[in-house]
């Protein structure tokens, strides 16, 4: 065995095991591929038909779908690239990718860990030693004080010394408890003195932690490389700013509204960081901008490839991946600092499956339409997905990133904007529509990006309802969306009835249907889908009269929407040409069923409108209780039912049932992807019902307890 | 009459079609007086057809459409859109039945039939309109429902009975619960069609009262409604008034008792688009084994005719004295214009021939003129051909009868009309009729009217139908008047006379009117001539749809 490990150090990087899935694993597999590298896939038996497994040259079964049995099991991958014969282990992001024992396993066993070394990963992955050693390299740091000293005239002078506003912290907790934020000197003493009292009584240790409050910040990183001979160069930072749930969801590169200067005192301070824990392979320092006073400060450093990567690429014209492999094989950094290009601009939009109007809850479902953008030299659309798989509730519910470059950040914002007003996908909600809505703020536009941007701008980014104009447009677009839908259906149905008639009854699928001495004439009931609405959903009543060949009159029952004459001609399987008042434009329409409902989705112009519609006669085998149980499904539960708002596993249940509860009161809590969701007590009252227990792994809309009266 | 060969429109090269045989030339002088005087009063035809239409296609009202939609209940023409495939043709029949019948509306005659594929089986549909008059049977509407049955029957057609009714009309109880071809006949005709192995199946989506009952009852197969759907016998006032018995409809007669308790219905339906759902479920698990494998023909890839159908439009004249060459009908109906005429210079006042609609074969029988003895036995021997080899016939009429005189009746036309009769009557081919100028006399019967029992009869708006023309039965009728008079010693003033003569055209006039006669059934709906062909393709494909019989005649007498 010790020989084998010999081999392997001794032996060049011919074969990769790929310890991740999804996007990354096929983006670091498309690479391998380019240099003839063969690849190793790791899967859990979710992933058994994925993309990433299909792409590798070998796929090797790890485990059950939970990452903690599957993908966070490091002897079993360790085995895998054993028993396949890999030289080398590429971590991705996530998962594995920041541990240090890992990175240390691997080369123990004399795999080449494509990553930094386990001592880097380390010395990062704890948050006040990296500040230690920081400091100590020079590398700028919040201003604050984290001493023992805590007499309340010392912690004043503390206080004046950084500068206000000063953020007031207890050491121990979290949640905000005992927070403040002192705008003025006169109001330290008081707000001190609250924070220790709230502390003690919260946490029961009253220590208090002083830090400058940056009022408008900005998360700005720096892409750094360095080499096993000691050289570390920067590739100019990424601003990743706007975020919601404190994850990233658009990243450009490089940063808008900063000078050149900046830039390279940044890159400069992001290569000191490196270097201060000898650091080699990719990585990225982050780092948070004032913007009032234009200073920066360190963060953290990801010991790692970064999601958002491709950004960077994009403006320095390198393949990051390629560079991370030949590093590990001890090959040096290939360009000196001088060499590193900046060209263009980038941007990254991360598209989600999630609930926007949710609090961009994670959500799950089938792809049942997916059909992203093409790609280009210009355009890259990182994926992981194909049409048809599933996006399920044990990892990340990304679906694709979508990466656009341009000559200047104009031409990018201009090129991403049309790209995702054409990326489609249908049968789970997606976070595309509010991607747009955020790529079209003027602010944004502006480059004016900071980290509260959502928050700040939540009023336009967020229809709000009340606002009669706006409503009114949208309502308009939704119908002329519906009426386009509905004769693009009626136009795909009788193409396609025209052409799988059985050969003797072809004459009665005819195009248009044929009726005696009249038009042929349908009503549809769709349900619109209003995310943006308080009410959630509107019924619109669209009535098709087919004249001719592909040309409907539609109308709508209530009559507020003038008839109009569409001609519509079936391209593909989801493309039609609509013409309408002399206006002729591609529109994309995707149908399926779920939960006994048609679903249509259309894409026409920059819109995309999603309706549903009830379906009678094309349920294949109906029997009463499936029926009842649809029925009884659309009716709402009792009041104070709570139903599970996504998918996930049950972590704790803090009440028992049949406790009295105050409104608002957390009764249990649930994780998917990551993520904690407390639910709550929707009124006060005695909570009856409650079934679930923590380690229970429940599906979107389970009921999980009703709140009572007395 | 003259006729100007001109090149087609649709065609470059009208000299080389002349060189294949069998198609037909375009013979329509576009810029005569007579097209244009045509087509202006085919116009107003067409226009009164489409809004006398657009009334019945509303029901019984506003009022009353309003208050089925609030029982959640769907019209009968919506529901069998829901019941036939999407994307697929229905052929509605003798949607003006009732028209100016009765002393008020009765809007397709209370009943919507028709025939549409469900799962690519044609079955036939028999809705009651519940917004007309609660649904309930007139003698028209009985009439409609067997007639649906009746072509049913002949083409095979499993029936989809959709129910929403109140059984009869009790006011004319008499003319429509006693009779032969009354209420009971229904019922008599579901036995004896599902005896046949023609599918039976029932709709329950409103009230089925009283002789209603037994429509789902005599079902092979029934499907009942929830709350909308009702069976009883007697509804609860009858009940009361009987046994002093109190009970609701529901608890008396609904979904949930016949199809737990008393077994009447077989499927219980949540609500009406899951009766509707169930419905074509159960066409679905139809296996009549053998029944489509018929005569039937790869009916992709046909030829459109080379001239423009809404031509027909200009073609038959309203004054049906003027004659017109019938093979500018046929050029226009049959598959790429082509038609194989046969025996074409014999008896040349009946045009017979071969040719293909919408890919299925076809004779065709049109009139050119008035029928002769060697015309009447030209179309004898052309259907004896058509039973022989199983090729459905196409009547097309335009018949003022057959020739009278002495030298006619000496050379026995009775005898060869009798063949032609005898002919059309045994033969067991799908036969269709289309009326589309006059039909009189003896005529009619030789050129399969109704009494023929053509699968399908239909009528342009312009054609006429009588046992004479007004004015010849005018001059008959006044002959003998006059005579009558004379015994009686009366004078008769030429005045009188003419009054007499007037007031008969008249009744000739309105009697011989295809409203009148599509009121009455006496055929299966006025049509739009442009539609000709692509109607008589459906009623071909329907008819088609049952295995060929032979045919067998009675004695000619020869």
């Amino acid at each position: 065995n010790a020989s084998d490990i010999g081999s392997r150090r001794n032996q060049g990087i011919e074969k990769i095991l790929i310890a991740n899935r999804g996007e990354i694993a096929c983006r670091i597999i498309r690479t391998a591929k380019r240099l003839g590298i063969r690849t190793v896939a790791v899967y859990s038996d979710a992933d058994e038909n994925s993309l990433h497994v299909k792409s590798a040259d070998e796929a090797f079964r790890i485990g059950p779908p939970p990452a903690r049995l599957s993908y966070l099991n490091a002897s079993l991958i360790i085995e895998a690239a054993e028993k396949t014969g890999a030289q080398a282990i590429h971590p991705g992001y996530g998962f594995l990718s920041e541990s240090a024992d890992f990175a240390q396993h691997c080369e123990d066993k004399g795999f080449a860990f494509i990553g930094p070394p386990a001592s880097a990963i380390r010395d990062m992955g704890d948050k006040s030693a990296s500040k230690r050693i920081m400091g100590a390299a020079g590398v700028p740091l919040v201003p604050g004080y984290h001493g023992v000293e805590q007499d309340i005239d010392f912690m004043k002078l503390q206080a004046d010394e950084i500068g206000y506003p000063v953020l007031i912290k207890p050491t121990h907790g979290g949640g905000g408890k005992g927070m403040r934020i002192v705008q003025s000197p006169k109001e330290f003493i008081d707000s001190f003195i609250g924070a220790q009292r709230e502390a003690a009584a919260s946490f029961g240790i009253n220590t208090i932690l002083l830090e400058k409050y940056i009022t408008k910040p900005r998360h700005i990183e720096v892409q750094v490389f360095g080499d096993k001979y000691g050289n570390v160069i920067h590739l100019n930072e990424r601003d990743c700013s706007v975020q919601r749930r404190h994850q990233k969801i658009i990243e450009e590169a490089p940063a808008p509204n900063i000078n050149s200067d900046f830039r390279s005192h940044l890159g400069q301070a992001a290569v000191s960081a490196a270097k201060a824990v000898s650091y080699h392979n990719a990585g990225t320092v982050e780092f948070i901008v004032d913007t009032l006073s234009g200073q920066f400060y360190f963060m953290e450093m990801n010991t790692r490839l970064q999601v958002e990567h491709p950004v960077t690429e994009m403006i320095v014209g390198q393949d990051l991946v390629e560079w991370q492999i030949r590093i590990a094989n001890g090959e040096p950094l290939p360009i000196s600092q001088s060499q590193v290009p900046l060209s263009g601009h980038a941007f990254e939009a991360r598209i989600y499956a999630e609930n926007v109007q949710k609090g961009f809850l994670p959500a799950t479902g089938i792809l049942h339409h997916y059909h992203p953008v093409p790609v280009s030299s210009e355009v890259r659309v990182e994926t992981g997905v194909e049409q048809g798989d599933t996006v399920s509730m044990h990892y990340d519910p990304m679906i694709a990133k979508l990466v656009v470059w341009g000559e200047d950040r104009t031409g990018a914002l201009i090129k991403m904007k049309d790209c995702l007003s054409k990326f489609q996908v249908a049968g789970l909600p997606t976070n595309i529509d509010f991607l747009l809505k955020l790529a079209n703020h003027e602010a944004f536009g502006n480059g004016e990006v900071e980290t509260h941007f959502i928050e700040l701008h939540k009023d336009d980014l967020f229809v709000d309802p009340n606002d009669s104009l706006s409503t009114q447009q949208t309502y308009n677009a939704a119908i002329h969306g519906a009426a386009t839908a509905a004769a693009c259906a009626c136009e795909k149905k009788n193409v396609a009835m025209r052409e799988s008639a059985p050969g003797t009854l072809s004459l009665w699928y005819a195009n248009p249907p044929y009726r005696v001495n009249h038009c042929a004439n349908t009503t549809m009931e769709l349900e619109w889908d209003d995310e943006f609405s308080k009410s959630g959903s509107q019924q619109l009543f669209i009535n098709i009269t087919c004249l001719s060949k592909g040309k409907y009159q539609i109308e709508t029952r209530d009559g507020n929407f003038p008839g109009i004459e569409m001609t519509v001609t079936q391209l593909g399987d989801h493309n039609f040409r609509v013409e309408h008042g002399g206006v002729s434009m591609n529109v994309s329409v995707s149908t399926y069923l779920q939960d006994q409902m048609e679903h249509i989705h259309i894409w026409h112009g920059s819109n995309h409108h999603h309706f549903k519609r009830r379906v009678g006669l094309e349920l294949a085998d109906i029997d009463e209780s499936q029926h009842r149980q649809a029925s009884d499904g659309s009716s709402s539960h009792p009041p104070g039912t709570a139903v599970a708002p996504m998918a996930g596993l049950v972590v704790k249940v803090l009440v028992k049932d049949g406790a009295k509860v105050e409104e608002g009161q957390p009764i249990l809590v649930l994780e998917a992807m990551k993520m904690e969701h407390v639910v709550k007590a929707s009124s006060g009252g005695y909570i009856s019902g409650l079934r679930v227990t923590a380690g229970q792994q429940i599906s979107d809309g389970t009921s999980l307890f009703t709140v009572k009266d007395g | 009459h003259s006729i100007s060969r001109r090149v087609s429109r649709n065609s470059p090269s009208g000299a080389a079609r002349q060189l294949c045989s069998g198609v037909l030339p375009d013979t329509l002088d576009r810029s005569s007086e007579s097209f244009i005087r045509n087509s202006q009063a085919m116009e107003g035809l067409i226009s009164q057809l489409h809004s006398q239409i657009h009334q019945v296609m509303n029901g019984g009202g506003a009022e009353a459409v309003k208050r089925n939609k609030s029982r959640n209940k769907l019209l009968p023409r919506e529901r069998i859109d829901r019941l036939i495939d999407r994307g697929s043709s229905f052929l509605e029949l003798s949607q003006l039945a009732g028209h100016e019948l009765y002393d008020h509306a009765l809007p397709s005659g209370g009943i919507i039939t028709g025939i549409g594929p469900v799962h690519g089986k044609l079955c036939m549909f028999v809705a009651n309109d519940p917004t007309v008059k609660g649904g309930t049977y007139y003698p028209i509407t009985i009439k409609k429902h067997l007639r649906a049955q009746e072509i049913a029957a002949q083409c095979k057609l499993p029936c989809m009975y959709l129910v929403d009714s109140g059984g009869a009309f009790l006011p004319k109880q008499a003319e429509v619960f006693p009779d032969k071809e009354n209420f009971g006949r229904i019922f008599y005709n579901q036995a004896v069609m599902s005896a046949e192995g023609i599918p039976q199946i029932a709709l329950v989506l409103g009230s089925c009262t009283a002789g209603g009952a037994y429509i789902p009852a005599m079902a092979d197969e029934s499907v009942m409604v929830k709350g909308n759907g009702t069976i009883f016998l007697a509804g609860p006032p009858l009940v009361k008034a009987a046994t002093g018995e109190e009970v609701s409809a529901e608890d008396l007669g609904g979904a949930s008792v016949h199809c737990r308790t008393s077994g009447v219905s077989d499927y219980f339906a949540q609500d009406e688009l899951h009766a509707l759902a169930i419905g074509r479920n159960i066409v679905k698990n139809l296996h009549m084994a053998g029944s489509t494998d018929g005569w039937h023909h790869k009916l992709s890839n046909f030829k459109e005719p080379l001239y423009a159908a809404e031509e027909l439009r200009s073609i038959a004249p309203t004054d049906l004295r003027q004659s017109f060459d019938i093979r500018s009908v046929i050029s226009r109906i049959v598959d790429g214009s082509e038609f194989d005429e046969f025996k074409k210079l014999y008896g040349t006042t009946l045009v017979t021939g071969f040719a293909r609609i919408c890919g299925q074969p076809v004779g065709i029988i049109g009139n050119n003129g008035v029928l002769f003895n060697e015309s009447a036995l030209k179309g004898t021997h052309f259907i004896e051909l058509c039973t022989q080899r199983n090729i459905p016939l196409i009547f097309l009429q335009n018949i003022t009868g057959f020739m009278v005189g002495s030298k006619s009746e000496a050379n026995g036309i009775a005898k060869a009309g009798a063949k032609m009769v005898m002919a059309v009557s045994c033969a067991k081919v799908p036969k269709i009729t289309v009326i589309i100028g006059g039909s009189f006399g003896a005529g009619n019967y030789a050129m399969c009217g109704r009494a023929y029992s053509p699968n399908f009869m239909f009528f342009w708006p312009n054609a006429r139908i009588s046992v004479m023309g007004g004015a010849q039965a005018a001059g008959v009728l006044a002959q003998i008047e006059r005579g009558n008079k004379k015994k009686a010693g009366v004078q008769w003033s030429k005045e009188e006379e003419e009054n007499f003569k007037a007031v008969v055209v008249e009744a000739y006039e309105r009697e011989g009117s295809a409203y009148y006669s599509t009121a009455r059934l006496w055929d299966d709906g006025i049509i739009d001539p442009a539609d000709t062909r692509k109607i008589l393709g459906l009623c071909l494909a329907a008819s088609l749809n049952r295995k060929p019989e032979s045919t067998k005649y009675g004695v000619f007498r020869m």
